[in-house]
């Protein structure tokens, strides 16, 4: 039986959860709001909220000192590069898993899982003279493979659990059908599984563009992603906050852009298995 | 062309063996049914022999030739399974032509066949539908269809009405006998359903704990149940089973009578008793007897309409020479 809500109960509900992401959203938009100030106006007390001069300067010095198409290349190339081969990994292993699962299958899974609770800067160290001896420092290959790598065991189970709902006959009809493994998986589980193929590269590519760690260890000039355009913002003193949120804002933008377009299907990925 | 031998076939899962080893052949064109209760090795046995399980020991041979190691394409059989199973991202057309496609056979055939299977399961309409939009029994077509345009030596059915209702249920089977009429070809139908296996089968195979308990034709079942537990699984309602005194009286361990082998009388029967519950359907009654000083209740079915109600004492008299007689290790003396 539905739960009955009362229209005054929803109303509360609603102004909630409308304060809880209006405070989770606040720091962007300050961050948006402060590029269009300068820098006397970034840092005044009491802060200005909208009522200051608008100005586009701070865009027209970000782009006039770096190079933000070059940032923006090398975020896409390390994004979408560790996404796609991520994915070609992670389709065997996932299918593997699911349809010809072992005794070991679980173990693994929760193995893949718990890398990622190592802390990034414990393997800083050898992956950084691991780069150095195999010459990856500040080349895009080299972070495509390392953010592949880290996003892997999330492709994996994600994929994994998407695979799972998939029921194992209709596969069996397959090869009974006479397809081979390549056609039952290019024929057959691929296209079943879109959904969740392309939530999975969604969320994977927000990740990698979002990652800062390790871009900006492994970086300096030549791969540098939009994560290093923003650093390169940021000064110990301090006093170019209405430029560096001029950076922020450009290099946020596409990958807001592309999640706004996608929250439909990306809220879908994520709560795959969980409603049934 | 579809005659199916398993030489010594088992079927190990880890140290579990699930079917010992086992003997049986098919022959080309019957129709023959694996029936048994839930986890009898039923479905497992035809998983083996479409391939979809590899057998622990043993040899699986298809109009003489040995298929043991051929993958499921290769055998040369065409299997319905129980969720249809269909391609839920393909229209009904490229569902049924798929098999063909993976044969790289040429277009124009594929569509010569798809539209002959169509028309012979009343699927026209529907070639350009998805799987989601059709009923149960649209789908099922849709599975068979898949099956029956790749001219399979064999068909394997795996509980393939299961999912449909009751109604539904009967009017398949139907259909499925009649294709078997007019295609002639072997079909092995795995069920738990007793009904759909007397009903359809020219030979049933009894499966208990994965081994074949008795082979033979639904008759030969019904008349003759090599033990009790063919002789309780075999008829429906079930066959009364009695042991003790009763039993003895006709030199056996336990003697059975099926419950249309009773006959009410209105005096003197040989057993007395009160009717439990009284289940009318018109064209029959059960009634479910107790007290009548035997340890079991025993099932009557009576012709007709017979107007007795809880509670009310009933007269019976088996039939002497429809009893069967079973020994201390449940099997049949003749």
């Amino acid at each position: 039986m539905a739960r009955a809500v009362t229209s005054r109960r929803k109303l509360i509900n609603t102004g909630i959860a409308w304060a809880i992401g209006l405070l989770i959203f606040f720091p962007i938009l300050w961050t948006i709001l402060t590029s269009f100030k300068t820098e006397a106006q970034a840092i005044a007390s009491p802060p200005l909220f909208i009522n200051f001069d608008w100005t586009l300067e701070n865009y027209g010095v970000v782009m006039e000192r770096s190079n933000y198409a070059r940032f923006l290349w090398n975020s896409i190339i390390i994004a979408g590069g560790s996404t796609i081969l991520g994915l070609i990994i992670a389709v065997p292993a996932a299918w593997s898993m699911a349809f010809v699962p072992s005794k070991r299958t679980k173990d693994i899974l929760l193995w893949m899982l718990s890398t990622k609770m190592l802390p990034a800067v414990g393997v800083l160290y050898p992956i950084y003279l691991l780069f150095i001896q195999l010459g990856l420092l500040d080349s895009r290959a080299g972070l495509v493979i390392v953010m592949m790598l880290i996003n892997l065991p999330i492709i994996i189970w994600m994929l994994y659990t998407y695979f799972r709902e998939i029921p194992g006959e209709i596969l069996e009809a397959a090869r009974m059908d006479g397809a081979t493994l390549k056609e039952e998986l290019i024929y057959i589980l691929t296209p079943m599984a879109i959904p969740g193929i392309a939530s999975t590269m969604l969320l994977n590519f927000i990740l990698a563009w979002n990652e800062a760690f390790w871009t900006l260890n492994l970086t300096a000039v030549d791969a540098a992603p939009l994560t290093a355009f923003i650093a390169s913002y940021s000064s110990p003193e301090g006093l170019f906050f209405a430029k560096l949120s001029a950076a922020s804002t450009m290099a946020i933008a596409p990958i807001l852009i592309l999640g706004w377009f996608s929250q439909k299907q990306l809220v879908r990925g994520l709560t795959f298995g969980a409603v049934k | 062309m579809g005659q199916i031998q398993l030489k010594q076939v088992t079927k190990s899962f880890g140290e579990v063996q699930v079917i010992p080893p086992l003997d049986l052949t098919i022959e080309d064109g019957e129709f023959t049914v694996f029936v048994g209760p839930s986890g009898c090795g039923k479905s497992t046995l035809l998983r083996l022999i479409a391939g979809l399980e590899d057998i622990s020991s043993g040899h699986i041979e298809i109009d003489g030739k040995d298929a043991t190691d051929l993958v499921p394409a290769k055998r040369g059989l065409a299997m319905v399974f129980q969720s249809y199973a269909l391609y839920p991202h393909m229209s009904v057309r490229k569902n049924i032509a798929f098999p063909l496609r993976m044969a790289k056979m040429d277009q124009a055939e594929i569509t010569r066949r798809v539209e002959s299977a169509a028309s012979v399961l009343n699927l026209t309409d529907y070639l350009d539908r998805r799987p989601g939009q059709l009923s149960g029994g649209q789908r099922q077509r849709v599975a068979i269809g898949r099956a029956i345009v790749r001219e399979p030596a064999a068909f394997l059915f795996d509980e393939p009405l299961s999912n449909l209702d009751a109604a539904l249920r009967v009017g398949m089977r139907l259909e499925i006998s009649e294709l078997h009429k007019r295609l002639e070809t072997t079909m092995i139908y795995v069920t738990h359903d007793q009904v759909e296996a007397m009903t359809m089968a020219d030979k049933i195979v009894v499966l208990q704990a994965g081994v074949i308990e008795q082979v033979g034709s639904p008759l030969e079942l019904y008349r003759a149940p090599r033990n009790t537990f063919v002789a309780g699984f075999i008829g429906s309602p079930k066959m009364n089973l009695l042991t003790g005194a009763e039993a003895a009286k006709y030199d056996a361990t336990t003697i059975g009578i099926r419950p249309e082998h009773i006959d009410v009388v209105e005096a003197d029967g040989a057993w007395q008793g009160t009717v439990g519950v009284a289940e009318h359907l018109g064209s029959d009654t059960f009634f479910h007897i107790h007290n009548t000083g035997l340890a079991e209740t025993i099932t009557v079915r009576a012709i007709g309409d017979v107007n007795l109600k809880h509670g009310d004492t009933i007269h019976l008299t088996p039939r002497a020479e429809e009893i069967h007689r079973f020994d201390g290790q449940g099997l049949r003396i003749e």
